[in-house]
């Protein structure tokens, strides 16, 4: 079947299996590998993009799912030397480690921000429930997005 | 995962239609239980049907005395309405403690009520609040709705179209999550309707979510937390598991009715 998305702005079709999940339409048809696939058991959050401005699990989301809808990724947000106020965050507080559940951490945090909620330690850390560090490199995680936010800095 | 025919009708009675056709069909709402089941091979239907593009069934009503959630609202969406946040409090914020903001993005009040799931949060909410489950034929009432162990008196194919909610006086749940799948090990939703009428349901311990009618009759004379102490629990069918022993089930099933009891009148 054909699926047609929006990706980073951009549209997209592909030819797909209707087993096919949105996170294997991303790595694999369209290349855009820096959605990671962490458990595939919709646990950990690192495979998080957004779909139509919401954080979701894209290895919990069928590819058929997301016919017309609008999917933005890690690659979306910032480019080297233009990097997203999330990322530059992330550098300048040193909140990965090894960097596998970054993407889905950044992807993940951009709802919490423009939530508008006022957020603090807690709020953050509630709201990245979803989403696992294994390194766990968590407190440096919280302070990048409070960073981000404009709550800390 | 294996292979299936996927459909996305545009209206219920095409919804309803597909289902009926296919050799073992299931409805997909949000999927974020029938996906990873699909993935462990737990299930494999020949079709799914998705919901996902009937938008009559997503929203949130409030009208006379009624708060009417459509089945594919998802749970984010709940938590979130004014109108929810206004008339059943509770209710909004149990929307907020299912499982995580991303799961919170896609699952379904619909498919969470047509799954029973033992430790769902919903199914509290639906028994407590005494709701109505409208579906493409009929409509079903809480207290004979949910059956036991992911079963409830849907028929093959029927299909949620919205959960009406009685709007109570006051209401709270509390709930003990498990710390990894934030799903209830016991949560306890207890609706204050006025006049010493009170309801509790309570999900996380048996088979499926049930009502403590012990606890509300010892609740009908005065609205005292401390019935939930004596008031009688059998917990000869509750679920057993590595989270937790049917006795110690039965235990938080009493805390967390009491929690829920001091909340109203605190």
């Amino acid at each position: 079947m054909k699926v047609s998305i929006t990706v980073n702005g951009a549209p997209r079709e592909a030819e797909v299996a209707p087993n096919t999940l949105l996170v294997e339409l991303l790595r694999g048809s369209f290349g855009l590998t820096g959605t990671h696939v962490g458990c595939d058991t919709s646990q950990c959050g690192a495979c998080t993009v957004r779909l139509d401005g919401k954080a979701v699990k894209s290895c919990t989301v069928l590819a058929a799912q997301a016919e017309g809808c609008e999917v933005t990724t890690i690659e979306g947000l910032g480019a080297p030397g233009a990097l997203h106020p999330l990322q530059a965050a992330f550098q300048e507080t040193h909140a990965l480690q090894c960097g596998f559940c970054t993407p889905g951490m950044i992807m993940g945090a951009l709802d919490l921000i423009e939530s508008g909620e006022r957020l603090d330690e807690a709020s953050v850390r509630a709201g990245l429930d979803g989403n696992y560090c294994r390194c766990t490199g968590y407190h440096n995680i919280v302070r990048a997005v409070l960073l981000a936010a404009g709550a800390n800095a | 995962m294996q292979d299936f025919a996927y459909h996305r009708p545009r209206s219920i009675a095409d919804a309803v239609s597909l289902r009926r056709s296919a050799a073992d069909g299931s409805y997909l709402a949000g999927g974020m239980t029938l996906i990873p089941t699909l993935k462990q091979r737990l299930a494999a239907p020949s079709d799914l049907v998705d919901l996902g593009a009937l938008g009559e069934l997503a929203g949130v009503r409030l009208e006379s005395g009624m708060m009417t959630i459509g089945a594919m609202t998802r749970h984010a969406v709940v938590a979130a309405s004014q109108d929810a946040r206004r008339a059943i409090p509770a209710l909004a914020a149990l929307a907020g403690q299912i499982g995580d903001a991303q799961v919170r993005n896609r699952g379904t009040i619909g498919g969470s009520v047509a799954n029973s799931d033992p430790a769902a949060d919903y199914p509290a909410a639906v028994i407590a609040l005494g709701a109505t489950i409208r579906t493409d034929r009929r409509e079903i009432a809480a207290d004979g709705y949910f059956r036991g162990l992911f079963e409830t008196a849907l028929e093959p194919g029927e299909l949620i179209r919205e959960i009406a909610f009685p709007v109570p006086a006051r209401a709270a749940y509390r709930k003990f999550r498990h710390p990894a799948s934030r799903y209830a090990v016991a949560g306890v939703f207890v609706a204050d309707f006025g006049g010493s009428r009170v309801r509790v349901g309570v999900t996380g311990a048996g088979p499926c979510a049930f009502r403590w009618s012990a606890l509300e009759h010892a609740l009908s004379s005065a609205l005292d937390p401390a019935a939930a102490n004596g008031a009688p629990l059998d917990h000869g069918r509750f679920n057993s598991d590595l989270a937790a022993s049917a006795e110690f089930r039965a235990q938080l099933v009493r805390v967390m009715a009491k929690r829920a009891l001091e909340s109203l009148s605190g």
